[in-house]
């Protein structure tokens, strides 16, 4: 039975966590994440759960401590964003070397400098390669099922993998919402008490971060990238156990219109739900448009994606963020790589978007989308990479 | 012992038994050893708490060294009050 609450995304996301009857969060206030943290002590203070709170001085202590937690058998919880993201960079490989569940809600925000405190994806971006499962959410409802979901994906014995649960600071954070949530019990029945393979246990003494040289850091390391294979293999279990319960039916991806369309947008986050609707609209003016969002980003889900786009002329790739110097912004890059490397070539372009908070507007999605049709058409692209709503 | 595949290894490297470190050789590093001067060690064991590597072997009436994990740095010659320890290249 689940009921209807009115909830924020940061709200929601400590409320799935508690559900979650997490054993233990250390975490460190920032903006936009705050509330996560600040209604979790909360719940603490309320006696609404059994949680160890640590409170920490700062993310890189706040993820060291999770670490320790995670070691010892703990179901562990942290939230972060932006420069506490940057912070923890070194301890987030920690994680995923010593192949350590902890579930973080990240509130996506920009870097400085210079200083803001709005959303972009620059945070996330610049920690893609730090062998973290990775999801971003479209709104609130999003935020509280991934919770949920990502203790189930990376407790899960054959995975064993940190991850991160990305949704846009403000944008979702602040944002409220009617959203559906579960019973106590039923989260309870759907995630059962965290399994270990191995933790620290003073009648079981074992080593853990041990020095491993030229001689076996490689095998660890490609170890840590079949867990990735696992996760992925893991995650649509996950969701499809997750959708008996909830109703709500996640995949690797939402497709929009894509069947029979010409042109097509893939981006993340909460953008996507306006252009969906933007795609509607140029639906009714006969235009074959569609729009593909990708829940999961790491692993990521190269055939999926492939197979979404397959009758596509013409795709544009939004980014919100940048990374410096390359190519193209990095979900471009990886679709780029994904395409070419089985050999499918058709005009892809870039377009750079939204960064510290600078809102993309219906009508510059409607400039998109008809780029991308007259791309199709040309069957060339004008421009690789181009930046929406900045001024020239 | 032949090396294993990544398949083979634990996860995470972990090392499924504690105390390990006791079989690693650090003492193969050094470059200088401390010996210790019996006559004049009045067992303060000051040595014996500053070694990183818990070097130091407590004895009845004077310390002794574990060569075969101390790796020579040295702290243990410089914190004796009595000057009983000498760094010495081996
Ligand atoms: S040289 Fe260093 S490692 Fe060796 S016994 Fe002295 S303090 Fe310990
Ligand atoms: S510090 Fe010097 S005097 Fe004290 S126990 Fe060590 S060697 Fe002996």
């Amino acid at each position: 039975m689940s009921k209807v609450i009115g909830l924020s995304g940061n709200e929601a996301a400590a409320y799935a966590a508690k559900q979650s009857k997490v054993d233990v969060v250390a975490a460190y206030p920032i903006t936009p994440q705050t509330i996560i943290v600040e209604r979790f002590s909360e719940y603490v203070a309320n006696g609404e759960v059994e949680t160890e709170f640590i409170c920490v001085e700062s993310e890189h202590s706040a993820m060291s401590a999770c670490i320790g937690a995670s070691l010892a058998g703990a179901r562990v919880f942290t939230a972060t964003c932006s420069q506490g993201l940057a912070l923890m960079h070194e301890m987030l490989y920690i994680a995923s070397g010593l192949r350590l569940p902890i579930v973080m809600a990240v509130a996506n925000r920009a870097l400085s400098a210079p200083i803001n405190i709005h959303c972009d994806h620059s945070d996330m971006m610049g920690s893609r390669d730090c062998g973290w499962i990775q999801v971003f959410c479209e709104n609130v409802q999003e935020v509280y099922d991934w919770i949920i979901q990502a203790f189930k994906l990376s407790e899960d014995l054959n995975v064993l993998l940190p991850m991160a649960v990305n949704f846009d600071g403000f944008t979702i954070s602040h944002a409220m919402e009617d959203i559906k949530v579960l019973e106590d019990e039923e989260v309870e029945a759907f995630l059962s008490t965290r399994k270990v393979k191995y933790k620290l246990d003073p009648n079981e003494p074992m080593t853990f971060g041990a020095l491993m040289l030229p001689d076996y850091y490689f095998e660890a390391k490609r170890q840590q990238e079949e867990a990735m294979k696992k996760a992925y293999e893991k995650y649509i279990d996950v969701v499809k156990e997750y959708e008996k319960l909830s109703g709500r039916a996640y995949n690797y991806l939402h497709e929009f219109m894509l069947e029979d369309a010409e042109a097509a947008i893939i981006c993340l986050g909460s953008t996507t739900g306006l252009v969906r609707q933007v795609a509607k609209k140029l639906r009714g003016e006969g235009k074959k448009v569609g729009v593909l969002k990708p829940w999961l980003f790491r692993p990521f889900p190269s055939k999926e994606v492939l197979k979404a786009l397959e009758n596509i002329k013409s795709l544009a790739v939004l980014d919100r963020a940048i990374s410096f110097g390359a190519p193209f912004g990095p979900l471009c890059s990886d679709i780029m790589a994904t395409f070419f490397s089985e050999g499918k070539i058709i005009p892809i372009f870039n377009v750079i978007y939204g960064l510290g908070g600078r809102e993309i507007t219906p009508k510059e999605i409607e400039e998109i989308f008809n780029l991308a049709l007259k791309t199709a058409k040309r069957g060339k692209v004008e421009e690789k990479v181009k930046f929406i709503g900045v001024r020239e | 012992m032949s090396k294993l595949t990544w398949k083979e290894i634990p996860i995470g490297g972990v090392i499924p038994k504690g105390g390990t470190a006791i079989e690693y050789k650090s003492g193969d590093w050094r470059t200088f050893r401390p010996v210790i001067d019996v006559n004049k060690c009045v067992n303060c064991l000051i040595c014996w708490i500053y070694c990183p590597d818990s070097s130091i072997i407590r004895l009845e009436k004077h310390v002794d060294v574990d060569y075969y994990h101390c790796k020579g740095c040295g702290i243990c010659a410089e914190e004796c009050p009595v000057k009983a320890i000498k760094m010495v290249e081996e």
